[in-house]
């Protein structure tokens, strides 16, 4: 289509249809989609449509196949969503390449709604798909319909969400700008080029309130402006996308599920605040990401999205991928431009800020993928309209990671100021297996922990750090009475020892100390005075560390002794693992009444701890019975005894 | 690193041929003077090599014209690069919260057990090497290893010789 003008966005939308809906002019009135994130590949979504692909062959049927990001509910990949032109959206979940068949035999050719793969209960039954109400309406596209993913808002996991920032996850094809047109994309560079100055767009954004979704919670707003005031012929405009923080995916989702809207966020900074190159910053770990991104790149350029005088009207703004090679620090603002720059991804102090001189000295803006994500709406939508949404001092919504021991593994979005509990129990479905929850971990290495009586807590950042965690990029890990939380302390002071850069001494050395206590502790050898002392040393580390890696590494310790206090005493003075995790403090041995002499424990024993002779044909077999002073505590055991007779004390 | 045998870069043996360092050469072309040069250029050179040999670090470091040091404190920083040849399978054990609170560390020291290798180097065989990482970013399915581009979620204790033997004969079930 070469170069657009504003006008030709209407024509694209009229024109072009989206994955996940239909319109009535397309040739085929079925459709079947395959949510293709990494998620889903990883269950097997690619195997799926290989089956669909082949079946659709076979059967010579007349359906469109297509494929869409991730829908969120990432436990119950792969999914693949039917839609038609006369009938309700009807999802299933779970889907292996044997169910295709099923499926497609059930649904299209019997035309029968097959209950056992259905992704939500309330199509549960249906003899006749068309009466597979309460989404009554079928997905036909048109500009004033409601959106593609409507149906879903009746299944417990997504009703209480507020899909904002990932409106378009799930219902668009990523490789295609198209799509993302046709939801209204790039309409809001549009308005703000041709609507707004710069000033006007970057007021829009300090009034709505919105702050950074990377971690710290710093006004997006108050920093933009700060680097529009510096004069400077070279700005830059920079995405973090290295999303370190272990047990976090929400800006992976993103990239893969709708990447033209970052880069759109990305050109309005670059209008508002006077900057002509964009980087994106994503970690090499996230393969499909950076295809898709590069892939939007290319698209966005070919229609002059991106590029010299966008829209006519004056803008010049490229983007350009970097892959992160693999560093924690690198996700640290300093660090990353150090790593763009072609150095040693280390931090320095600051200030001066990035916004004054950053990258190559130059004024620079760093931010996150989902602040960059939100920009559009705020501008399409206004300012009130963000600043109605949230709590009291973080407005908008924010997208939370749910992994661990939760039910609903996923991705969720939600206004801010959700309670832990709505998150965890009527979203998440709480935890699975009849298992009991402990604690909520947010914000990763650089957060904390917090116990079931903050279970109201709102989601938001000054909450959540009155508590000693902090909100984090937003990955949220649910841990259960499996989980030792002075074990946990430990692995995260570990993580941070190996990521710190080594520069400054209170890092270096004092989490080294930190962590010689704690080891001790979990070895059964702590001390009376070691809860003090590791309080001691994690306010000094916090008040004087060089970096927000080090300034934060103390938090999972002190954040698990303030709110589970008793377990570190139990371990102390019981030497009493609770959790049953810390080796030192644990003894295995087997129950001889129900231990049914198969032998599976000693043959899964890697040090020959297990003594016993297994009941065979023509052997009556030995008991079995663990040697003490051999067993080295690995657990294999006890997750391989299929009667539960491996005892852990 | 092994000082014993230098090789001359770019004679081409069998290990370092000729247009492979040709091809190097003209990645170094391409990228000298723009941003974050090293790093991209030394990223290309991994994908060509496998890895980052002696020879090829020193050959960046005189097409850039810095000093090799320097290539050398890049390629040991991240983890991303490697100065070792490469195993014909890599095994990725997220070692992430998510991963550790669903037994990911129980999964990496059963991997080390059954190919009696500890993480980080790899098998004499060459076959498989164990790299402990911080999060792949499929959280949800924890806990998750990697075998090459493949991923395996929900893996449990049981199922790891399994996996392997998918790879490598030498781990089939012997029943
Ligand atoms: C150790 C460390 C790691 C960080 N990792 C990330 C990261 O992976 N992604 C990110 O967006 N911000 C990360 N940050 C925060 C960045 O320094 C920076 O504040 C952020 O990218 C700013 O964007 P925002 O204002 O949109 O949140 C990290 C900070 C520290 C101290
Ligand atoms: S914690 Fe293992 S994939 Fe994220």
């Amino acid at each position: 289509m070469g170069k657009l003008g504003i006008e030709d966005l209407k024509k694209i939308s009229e024109k072009s249809s989206i994955a996940g809906a239909i319109r009535s002019n397309e040739e085929n009135d079925t459709k079947v989609v395959v949510h293709m994130g990494t998620c889903g590949i990883a269950s097997g979504a690619r195997k799926v449509m290989n089956a669909l692909k082949e079946i659709v062959d076979e059967k010579k049927l007349n359906i469109t196949l297509d494929e869409a990001g991730c829908l969120g509910i990432c436990e119950r990949e792969p999914i693949m969503t039917i839609i038609s032109k006369t009938k309700p959206v009807v999802r299933y979940a779970g889907v292996t390449p044997e169910a295709v068949r099923e499926i497609i035999e059930s649904h299209i050719i019997g035309k029968k709604v097959l209950d056992k793969y259905l992704l939500a209960n309330f199509q549960k039954g249906a003899e006749n798909i068309t009466e597979t109400s309460p989404s009554e309406k079928p997905a036909v596209f048109s500009p004033e319909w409601e959106g593609p993913l409507k149906d879903l808002k009746e299944i417990d996991f997504f009703m209480d969400q507020r899909r904002i920032t990932r409106k378009n996850c799930g219902a668009i094809n990523p490789y295609k700008i198209d799509e993302y047109i046709a939801m209204n994309g790039w309409t809001a560079l549009a308005k703000a080029l041709s609507e707004m100055t710069p000033e006007e767009a970057l007021d829009e954004i300090k009034d709505s309130g919105l702050r950074g979704r990377g971690g710290a919670g710093f006004p997006t707003g108050r920093k933009w402006e700060l680097c529009r005031q510096v004069r400077s012929d070279t700005k830059y405009i920079i995405c973090n996308a290295d999303e370190g923080d272990p047990g976090a995916f929400m800006d992976r989702s993103q990239l893969e599920g709708d990447p033209q809207s970052i880069l759109e966020g990305m050109a309005i900074a670059s209008y508002a605040i006077g900057a002509n190159k964009g980087i994106i910053y994503v970690r090499a770990e996230y393969p499909l990401a950076v295809e898709l991104i590069s892939n939007a790149i290319d698209q966005a350029r070919e229609y002059g999205l991106l590029g010299d005088d966008i829209f006519g009207k004056g803008l010049n703004f490229d983007v350009e991928v970097m892959i992160g090679a693999g560093a924690f620090v690198c996700g640290e603002e300093t660090a990353l431009i150090h790593s763009v720059e072609g150095r040693r991804g280390t931090p320095r102090p600051k200030p001066p800020f990035p916004a004054i001189s950053g990258l190559y000295g130059k004024p620079t803006i760093i931010n996150n993928v989902e602040t960059f994500a939100a920009v559009p709406f705020i501008i399409q939508n206004g300012s009130k309209w963000h600043s109605g949404l949230g709590s009291e001092t973080s407005k908008g919504t924010k997208i939370f990671s749910l992994a661990g021991k939760i039910t609903n593994n996923g991705l969720v979005e939600v206004e801010m100021g959700t309670s832990v509990e709505k998150l965890v129990y009527d979203i998440g479905g709480g935890v699975p297996n009849g298992g009991k929850f402990k604690a909520l971990q947010c914000g990763g290495p650089s957060g904390g922990c917090i116990s079931i009586n903050h279970l109201d807590t709102p989601i938001d950042y000054e909450s959540l750090t009155k508590l000693g965690a902090i909100m984090g990029s937003g990955g949220l890990v649910v841990m259960d009475e499996s989980t030792c939380m002075v074990d946990t302390a430990l692995y995260f002071l570990e993580f941070v020892q190996e990521e710190s850069c080594g520069q400054c001494t209170p890092c270096r050395d004092g989490i080294g100390v930190m962590l010689g206590i704690l080891t001790r502790i979990t070895e059964g050898e702590g001390r009376e005075e070691d809860i003090e002392q590791l309080q001691k040393i994690g306010e000094m580390i916090k008040k004087t560390a060089l970096c927000g890696l080090g300034q934060t590494a103390p938090n999972p310790v002190l954040s698990t002794i303030r709110h589970f206090r008793p377990e570190y005493e139990a371990h102390i003075k019981d030497k009493k693992c609770p959790a049953l995790r810390c080796r030192a403090l644990i003894t295995y041995s087997i129950d001889p009444e129900t231990c049914i002499l198969c032998g599976k424990c000693q043959k899964e024993c890697p040090n020959d701890a297990i003594e016993g002779v297994p009941k065979k044909k023509g052997s009556k077999g030995e008991p079995f019975r663990i040697l003490i002073e051999k067993c080295i505590k690995c657990g294999n055991c006890y997750s391989v005894c299929p009667t539960g007779s491996v005892l852990r004390t | 690193m092994d000082t014993g045998t230098v090789r001359k870069p770019g004679t081409g043996n069998e290990e370092f041929p000729a247009e492979k360092f040709q091809i190097l050469d003209e990645r170094i072309k391409e990228y000298k003077g723009k941003t974050g040069a090293t790093i991209r250029v030394m990223s290309k050179a991994q994908e060509i090599f496998g890895y980052l040999p002696r020879e090829v670090m020193f050959r960046i470091a005189d097409g850039l014209g810095i000093p090799p040091v320097k290539v050398y404190g890049i390629a040991t920083f991240y983890s991303y690069f490697s100065t070792m040849p490469p195993a014909r399978h890599k095994i990725i054990s997220c070692q992430g919260t998510a991963c550790y609170v669903s037994g990911g560390r129980q999964m990496l020291e059963k991997l080390e057990r059954i190919l009696g290798i500890r993480r980080g180097e790899t098998t004499p065989d060459r076959e498989f090497s164990i790299h402990p990482v911080r999060c792949i970013g499929t959280c949800a399915l924890a806990p998750v290893i990697k075998i090459d581009s493949e991923i395996y979620s929900r893996v449990s204790i049981g199922k790891i010789k399994k996996i392997l033997a998918r790879y490598s004969k030498k781990y089939e079930e012997k029943n």
